[in-house]
């Protein structure tokens, strides 16, 4: 009896013994936790301690209470950061999710030319964010750049890169132009797990391309539509790098997001304790969104786009 | 105390160093390195201790270098600019005070320019023993597009504004400028200020009074930027424009920017990029008197030169002295000036005629030995927590992103 009840027990908390078959026990993941913990758990611990100290680098971190953090809430440029930021943020979800889109659906087809066109959208990907940053920053020089000779064609002032606005575009851009590639990439595995059934089913209803697009693919994409979104903005939010090559955070502090606002803070200004404060709320700011973005789309509920099929 | 006692121990333990070893010294990687690596070579072959030169990529410099002396394995000996540069290793008693050691040795006390041995100090001490050329700043130019345009090298306000006006009707850019990387801004702050009230004013920033950011001449300098952007001085598009990638020489050597305000390693840059230019038609000159200034119209701004410094937790503090001595030989300058750089040692003067261009090296060596004070630039004579602020107000200024009022108000609140 006693031998018999737990098991009893086990079965009655699973949905369906099927389900069962082959899931490892806890202790598979354990190599994984453990990596995940001395690479992103300690070190995020140890920024979110450094927040409340104070500490130049060569000295030992002194404690500094919440001085840091009353700091970062009157901090005009802490402000402005964050606001880029989601700016940043905004405009690049806008620009990619469309286009990533609609290329994935359409990669997911059979068409003769996709295979070589799909190899060739996907090289941006291949390429190093700095090589990329440096690249653009050549072709966008005001002076010497293609920009110059291609620009008036098309009525665009050759200094994008001195205009505060065409500064944070072009980083959206560039930022867009690297990353599209790996999101028409989760669109285009998510538009061919679409069965083939429910496009036959529309089109014997006489549903045209666009109706079929609307009514199916959309519909049936949304879970992928989340996590693609969820990676764009947490990328998008700790997007540095090229900030770092193509704008250096200017012209003035127009392109200072938090990532570029917690390096100068952190390693040119020296003052790691600030930029760990930088840092945890960045880290905050990004798992809300995260969260909040999960949350309203229905993705937690982990309801199956199929369902009732 | 603490400090002398820190000197004592590594003293002792210096003394263990005569068995043999390893320094590693820290240099900044660019095209002189090839005279450190020389005088390491040289140095190796007599002494015990063997020093190790170790090259940082000149972008990376200042971060590694923070990194490692915060670290255990810092190194033992590394470059810097002198002043703010070293200040927070000083203020964390890392580094050897070598004001007794070079007021004992007649080599390095008589050896080295005066006024440059003290620009590499902090508070009347020494820490540092010159090690590379002088890099002043200067008003390079373009010497056919003013001979054509019937002008001669500015050396009042009233020539450059002449100057600004004629090349702008002819559509020349007045000033090349690469605000992108915003020391190139900086140079064009420390030359008006100096000009407008004299070196006392940033001198009394340089030592701790951020009062000194609300002197009237601050207000006036910052003023005069402004009326230069609006003016067009530098042209629409200079927020995009990078010293680093060969952009602003460029539009000087190409001939679409008449001028070009920058460290005397402007010269190398051009023989690098454009050698038929750099021998033919750049010119140089001082930067001109502004109307109404107080400044002497000799005095300099750039880096007086780079210094080596000893770090107190070095075990092989006598090597480490004995090397440093060795800057100071006429073989070193020898080297120094065949690479295009004017030593600072005190014998210079009579070398230089074996320089790569001469004329250029004569007349760098003189700005600065006539010179009544060498401003070190200022974010190397302020610490990073003050520079990095700084150079981020400067490229507002320029940008037209704050006003030269709320310029003054964002130094005087930074802390």
């Amino acid at each position: 009896m006693s031998h018999h009840t737990p098991h009893v027990k086990t079965r009655g908390g699973r949905k369906t013994a099927v389900g069962n078959v082959g899931r490892p026990p806890v202790s598979w993941a354990l190599p994984g936790i453990l990596f995940f913990a001395v690479f992103a758990i300690v070190p995020l611990a140890i920024a979110v301690y450094l927040s409340f100290c104070q500490w130049d680098g060569l000295n030992s971190p002194t404690p500094a209470g919440l001085d840091n953090w009353t700091r970062l809430f009157k901090d005009p440029e802490f402000r402005q950061a964050a606001w880029l930021s989601l700016l940043l943020t905004t405009v690049s979800w806008a620009f990619q999710t469309p286009v990533a889109l609609l290329l994935g659906v359409w990669a997911a087809g059979r068409q003769r030319s996709r295979a070589v066109l799909s190899a060739v959208f996907f090289i941006p990907l291949l390429l190093s964010t700095t090589a990329i940053a440096m690249l653009f920053h050549a072709l966008l020089d005001p002076n010497f750049g293609v920009i110059t000779e291609i620009g008036p064609w098309f009525g665009i002032d050759p200094n994008i890169m001195g205009s505060s606005t065409g500064a944070l575009l072009t980083v959206a851009f560039v930022g867009g132009w690297q990353f599209m590639p790996f999101h028409t990439l989760i669109y285009q595995g998510g538009a061919r797990q679409i069965p083939e059934v429910l496009y036959q089913a529309a089109e014997m209803d006489g549903a045209g391309m666009f109706r079929q697009f609307f009514h199916i693919t959309l519909p049936q994409l949304r879970h992928t539509i989340t996590t693609s979104s969820v990676l764009m903005i947490v990328g998008s939010l700790t997007y540095f790098d090229t900030v770092l090559i193509m704008t250096k955070g200017g012209p003035g502090t127009d392109t200072t997001v938090l990532p570029y606002l917690m390096y100068r803070t952190g390693f040119q200004t020296y003052d790691l304790g600030y930029a760990a404060a930088i840092a945890t709320a960045l880290v905050v700011v990004a798992t809300a969104l995260s969260l909040i973005l999960v949350r309203f789309s229905g993705f937690g509920n982990m309801r199956s786009t199929r369902e009732g099929m | 105390m603490v400090m002398a006692g820190l000197l004592a121990g590594c003293g002792t333990s210096g003394g263990s160093g005569s068995d043999g070893g390893t320094i590693t010294a820290y240099v900044y990687g660019d095209d002189a390195v090839k005279v450190q690596q020389a005088a390491v070579t040289k140095f190796n072959k007599t002494s015990k201790v063997k020093v190790k030169l170790v090259s940082v990529p000149g972008t990376d410099y200042v971060n590694k270098l923070r990194s490692a002396m915060g670290s255990p394995s810092a190194p033992d000996v590394f470059f810097n600019w002198g002043g703010g540069s070293i200040k927070p290793y000083v203020d964390a008693k890392q580094l050897v005070d070598l004001t007794s050691t070079v007021n004992s040795t007649p080599e390095l006390k008589d050896g080295f320019l005066p006024s440059i041995m003290t620009a590499g100090g902090l508070d009347g001490k020494i820490y540092g023993v010159p090690m590379r050329g002088m890099q002043p700043v200067m008003l390079f130019y373009n010497k056919s597009l003013f001979a054509e345009n019937k002008l001669e090298a500015p050396k009042t306000w009233e020539d450059l504004q002449n100057a600004i006006t004629t090349f702008k009707a002819k559509g020349i850019t007045p000033f090349a400028l690469g605000g992108a990387d915003k020391w190139p801004e900086l140079m064009w702050m420390e030359y008006l200020l100096d000009r407008i009230g004299g070196p006392e004013v940033f001198q009394k920033i340089q030592n701790g009074d951020t009062s000194g950011w609300g002197d009237p001449a601050v207000l006036k300098a910052a003023q005069t930027v402004k009326e230069l952007v609006d003016q067009g001085a530098f042209g629409k598009n200079f927020n995009s424009v990078d010293y680093g990638n060969g952009g602003a020489p460029t539009l000087l050597n190409k001939g679409k920017a008449a001028m070009h305000l920058m460290g005397s390693w402007e010269y190398s840059t051009q023989l690098g990029k454009a050698p038929e230019f750099a021998k033919k038609d750049l010119g140089w000159t001082a930067f001109p008197t502004v109307a109404g200034g107080v400044g002497d119209a000799a005095d300099v701004v750039g880096n007086p030169t780079n210094y080596w410094s000893i770090n107190a937790r070095t075990k092989h503090k006598d090597a480490a002295i004995a090397f440093l001595k060795t800057m100071a030989s006429q073989d070193y300058a020898k080297a120094l000036v065949d690479n295009g750089d004017i030593p600072t040692t005190s014998n210079a003067a009579s070398m230089l005629s074996t320089s790569p261009n001469p004329q250029f090296a004569n007349d760098q060596y003189s700005l600065v030995q006539k010179a009544p004070s060498f401003t070190l630039s200022w974010d190397q004579a302020l610490e990073s927590k003050y520079a990095t602020p700084l150079l981020t107000e400067i490229s507002k200024l320029f940008a037209g992103k704050s006003t030269p009022e709320q310029f003054v108000t964002a130094m005087k609140a930074v802390k």
